[in-house]
């Protein structure tokens, strides 16, 4: 049995479809050549599967932060980090060094314990999450028939962490600032769960390999079928979109780490390995939700194009996640902040009437059937209480006119 | 007190024991780049109970200085004051001095004074406009874009009197060295090129619905307050006070130009950013006319002193409008080469005294957005 | 309800655009759909970043040190003394006089006159100390020198580890000579050149003049001793 003699899905051209799963079959096999019990097999099988997404994402985390410096930059019209070593690429390397070099202090009025546990409970739930996407054909590092509950659950733990965090550091500014991140948090997982029930309502399924597949067909054999090309799901995408980026404590939204009274909110006693750990854990959330909003509403690993299949299905994941990441760098660069209760009006007079809406509208979509009939019968439903509610509950938000009269 | 009369009218909060406030030392670093600043504020939740500002951090004895220093080496002092205005300082102090000594400044040092002056208040405003981005977590493309385009101003600058920042360029009865050739023409081209800038800039400012939540209906005082308290400059004309000194008392030539005063309605931070960008419109139509107008001869009164210079006795003031209000130095001469008593009026130190009143009953984010569209210097704050 | 877009009636690509004074605002005539104002942003951030790639005005980094940005002529930083010829001694064109010394605002100069055994002065300093931690680069000193000797220097790249000593610049620093500054500021050396060649040739002519009516002087004085001597040994003769 040749080890190379396993093809999945259509012929690849660019690289193997089966490439990631390449470490994981080795050990399988080497296993069974030495007539291991299945149940260890089976075991160090999926063992190598999440070491092997655990890597590739701490290598993506890595090369985030150096490209993240490097586009802002390029907003600003100016060069990143360009000195160490060849276009900054060990950038990510001196910075982790300086990280582990630095001093760890602890607070005398800390809980030691808690303090040493928040920033392992918000890296770790995050990799939890990185364990049910799917990220090509057959490549899921854990099928579960209930993944999208799985991952909702799996991502409050992170609010939790934070808000431990900030009470074990012992002083008055990470708790203030941690009180402050988790109602932003907690307010802003309802949008980003109720704009996904549209999406599992006209799926009808919780799984998300099952979402992915149901997105696989064309129209007129060349429009692809993702989610976001339907009225609710566009306005369900922008929902889960902004939603996500409070989620993950970005810029408009980035309250928590950035302004609370100067200091860093809930970061601010944490110095050394554990802050690295708190930004790792940060942008190991952006990956996770970033990769289900691909999920959910760009089609996964779906090509746009059904000529397009013989780039491999996980390289396609990997290019719309970079997409979407680079949406969230523009938006970081271009945006000032928000303030704390503009960003919870704003999530409880705008988004959650907004999401609660994809909901008859999806309904109505699968009633209709689709079509134009479905587009013209929801874009109404979407677009009527965006104007109201834009206008008229969010008057500081609206544009108005002012007038400036000139004296001579 | 000022600020008796807006406790009375302002929504603030009944008298809390000391310790259930949170008292907050905005301390010396900040985050915003206006300087050395603190401010001891008492919050009650997220509002803004009382905020005490404490300055000093820059002061450098500027005033005594001057007076054991002949009034010309006092000229390159003035440049430190407000350091994102130099040229402005500079001619204000050389406007008094002139006064005190009565002499008088040739046309062509009269247009020259007005250019720099003018080109001064776009680089001043350009750099507010991305400070206040900045202030408010836009991380820095604003400020990165106004500070690309202030250097070619500041390039200008360089190739006439020999520095950026710290010109030194006014003297008493002209300026110091005339135009190399061609540089009038690179400053008609930046006039040219500038307001495709100001759009660009005004595209990113504008419309944005987080700016407008941000700054609206924030930092707003009733027009007697503001008049009383002293404020000049923008922040007066954002209330709509019609009061511009090159307007009201010109000094220079400025009576020749045609520009026109923008003012505002309401004079919340939202307006003071607009106002200053149809200042720097109404800035480039001066530049326009003062470039079409200049005229030939002498860039310096022919019998103006460098050396031991001693003014007749007497005292002068004379202000000037600079970027961020009413500039002026009072001077008293007791006949010798150093000023006896040499006082400067900074802007950015009296439009200061109303921030408390003005930050009362807001939250803490807030602050730092008045803080930002007062547009400070601590350079000229602390002298 | 309308944004501010009434305002301009322009588009922002045209150069020179912009320029037209705004007018009082009209009325709302347009509504425009809430959230448009944060694309435009975003558009103007695409667009400089995709342009920072190919248009200079756009991307004004410069690599230094690989690279150094073009500075004026015109850039003043720290004084240094001129000197004509190749002597920095004898050559120098600084007496010693101390004005720059007076009027330097903070005070940085240090300047001690050279003097003989008899305590002549030599017109040269013996000593002339100028402390660039204090100097504040005002050019008052360029300014005030009848002599043209002390002129502002261009460097900037003056930094030392050398914390005391490193920062005061003695004469041996300080005097560079006139070929130098001729290439730091071609106009205004040569004019200084032409304008001291002019004094000297001027000087010249005058002593010239001068030593020519000495001589005339001379000359009458001797012819006048010569006749009293003739008309004294002319009287001996008859008497």
């Amino acid at each position: 049995m040749s080890l190379l003699d396993m093809t999945y899905g259509g012929p690849s051209l660019l690289a193997p479809e089966w490439l990631p799963r390449l470490p994981q079959r080795w050990v399988e096999m080497l296993l069974q050549y030495y007539h291991a019990p299945e149940w260890l097999v089976s075991l160090a099988g999926f063992a190598v599967a999440a070491g092997t997404v655990v890597l590739v994402f701490l290598g993506a985390f890595a090369l985030l932060s150096l490209i993240e410096r490097k586009t802002l930059a390029r907003i600003q019209n100016r060069i990143g980090p360009n000195r160490a070593g060849w276009f900054g690429l060990l950038q990510p390397v001196a910075d982790g060094i300086k990280m582990l070099t630095k001093e760890d202090i602890v607070p005398t009025k800390a809980e030691w314990f808690l303090h040493l546990l928040a920033p392992i409970l918000i890296v770790v739930p995050s990799m939890l999450a990185l364990g049910v996407i799917p990220y090509g054909r057959e490549w899921v590092p854990v099928r579960l028939e209930l993944g999208l509950l799985f991952f909702f659950a799996v991502g409050t733990l992170t609010e939790m962490a934070v808000f431990m965090a900030g009470w074990a550091s012992g002083s008055k500014f990470p708790m203030l600032g941690a009180m402050r991140a988790i109602s932003q948090m907690v307010s802003y997982e309802l949008p980003l769960i109720i704009s996904s029930l549209g999406v599992i309502m006209v799926t009808g399924s919780l799984s998300l390999p099952a979402i992915v597949e149901h997105q696989g067909t064309y129209h007129q054999g060349f429009f692809p079928a993702w989610n976001i090309f339907t009225p609710w799901g566009l306005s369900a995408t922008l929902v889960f979109f902004i939603a996500s980026i409070a989620e993950a404590n970005r810029c408009p939204f980035d309250l928590p780490e950035g302004e609370s009274e100067i200091v860093a909110g809930h970061m601010t006693e944490y110095s050394g390995f554990k802050y690295a750990l708190f930004f790792m854990g940060e942008y190991l959330g952006l990956f996770a939700i970033s990769g289900l909003f691909i999920t959910l509403f760009l089609g996964g690993w779906q090509a746009p194009l059904p000529g397009l299949t013989f780039i491999p299905s996980w390289l396609w994941f990997f290019a719309k996640l970079i997409a979407v990441i680079f949406c969230h760098l523009w938006i970081r660069g271009t945006f000032p902040r928000v303030r704390i209760d503009q960003l919870m009006r704003f999530a409880w007079l705008c988004l959650i009437p907004m999401a609660l809406l994809t909901i008859p509208a999806a309904g109505i979509w699968v009633l209709i059937g689709g079509g134009l009939k479905g587009w013209l019968v929801t874009i109404p439903l979407l677009l009527i209480p965006w104007i109201i509610l834009t206008t008229i509950f969010n008057r500081r938000l609206a544009p108005q006119t002012r007038t400036y009269t000139f004296a001579d | 007190m000022i600020s008796d009369l807006a406790n009375s009218s302002s929504s603030a909060a009944p008298a809390l024991d000391d310790d259930q406030l949170l008292h907050v030392s905005l301390g010396p670093q900040h985050p915003s780049t206006h300087g050395v600043f603190r401010m001891n504020v008492a919050l009650d939740g997220e509002t803004v109970v009382s905020l005490k500002p404490v300055f000093g951090y820059l002061h450098r004895n500027h005033e005594k200085i001057a007076e054991n220093a002949t009034y010309l080496s006092s000229m390159p002092y003035t440049d430190r004051l407000d350091y994102i205005c130099p040229l402005s300082n500079n001619w204000a102090y050389a406007n008094a001095v002139e006064k005190l000594a009565g002499i008088e400044v040739p046309e062509r040092a009269q247009y020259m004074r007005v250019i720099l002056a003018e080109l001064t208040r776009l680089i001043n405003h350009t750099a507010f406009a991305g400070f206040i981005l900045g202030d408010m977590g836009a991380w820095g493309s604003a400020l990165m874009y106004a500070f690309r385009e202030r250097e070619l101003i500041l390039d200008l600058f360089e190739d006439l009197t020999g520095a950026r920042m710290m010109a030194n360029f006014m003297r008493f009865g002209g300026c110091r060295n005339d135009l190399p050739a061609g540089w009038a023409n690179k400053v008609s081209e930046l006039v040219n090129g500038y307001g495709a800038f100001l759009d660009e800039m005004e595209d990113l400012l504008i419309g944005n619905e987080i700016l407008l939540a941000r700054t609206r209906d924030i930092g707003a005082l009733p027009k007697d307050v503001l008049i009383n308290g002293g404020i000049t400059g923008p922040m007066l004309r954002a209330a709509g006070v019609n009061y511009d000194i090159r307007k009201v008392e010109p000094y220079g030539i400025y009576q020749r130009f045609d520009f026109r005063i923008p003012l505002g309605g309401t004079g919340d931070c939202y307006d003071r950013i607009m106002i200053r960008f149809l200042e720097m419109r109404e800035s480039l139509k001066i530049l326009r006319q003062a470039l079409d107008q200049l005229p030939e001869g002498p860039f310096v009164h022919p019998k103006a002193k460098i050396r031991n210079f001693k003014p007749p006795v007497g005292e002068a003031y004379a202000r000037v409008e600079g970027p961020k209000g009413e500039l002026g130095f009072h001077l008293l001469s007791d006949g010798s080469a150093n000023p006896y008593r040499y006082r400067v009026r900074p802007p950015s130190f009296i439009n200061l005294t109303l921030l408390e009143d003005m930050c009362l009953g807001l939250d803490l984010a807030d602050v730092v957005v008045i803080l930002g569209s007062i547009d400070i210097v601590l350079g000229e704050v602390d002298r | 309800m309308s944004i501010f877009k009434k305002w301009r009636g322009h588009s922002a690509r045209r150069p020179g655009s912009g320029q037209n004074a705004r007018t009082t605002m009209a009325a709302p005539t347009r509504w425009s759909m809430p959230g448009l104002g944060l694309f435009k942003g975003l558009a103007v951030t695409a667009r400089n970043m995709i342009q920072s790639y190919y248009r200079k005005e756009r991307m004004t980094t410069v690599q230094y040190p690989e690279e150094r940005a073009p500075i004026s002529p015109n850039f003043r930083n720290f004084p240094f003394l001129c000197y004509d010829g190749d002597d920095p001694v004898a050559g120098l064109r600084c007496t010693a006089c101390s004005i720059c010394e007076k009027e330097c605002p903070p005070q940085c100069i240090y300047i001690v006159l050279d003097r003989d055994e008899n305590g002549k002065s030599l017109k040269r300093p013996k000593l002339f100390d100028i402390d660039i931690s204090v100097c504040m680069n005002c050019g008052i000193c360029a300014e005030v020198c009848p002599f043209d000797s002390i002129y502002m220097d261009g460097q900037y790249e003056m930094s030392t580890t050398d914390r005391f000593g490193g920062l005061l610049l003695g004469l041996g620093r300080l005097a560079k000579s006139a070929d130098y500054h001729m290439k730091l500021r071609p106009l205004e050396a040569s004019e200084v050149v032409a304008r001291r060649k002019a004094d000297e040739e001027k000087k010249l002519a005058a002593q010239a003049a001068k030593d020519a009516k000495a001589k005339a002087a001379k000359e009458a004085t001797a012819k006048a001793a010569a006749e009293t001597q003739a008309a004294a040994a002319g009287k001996g003769e008859t008497a």
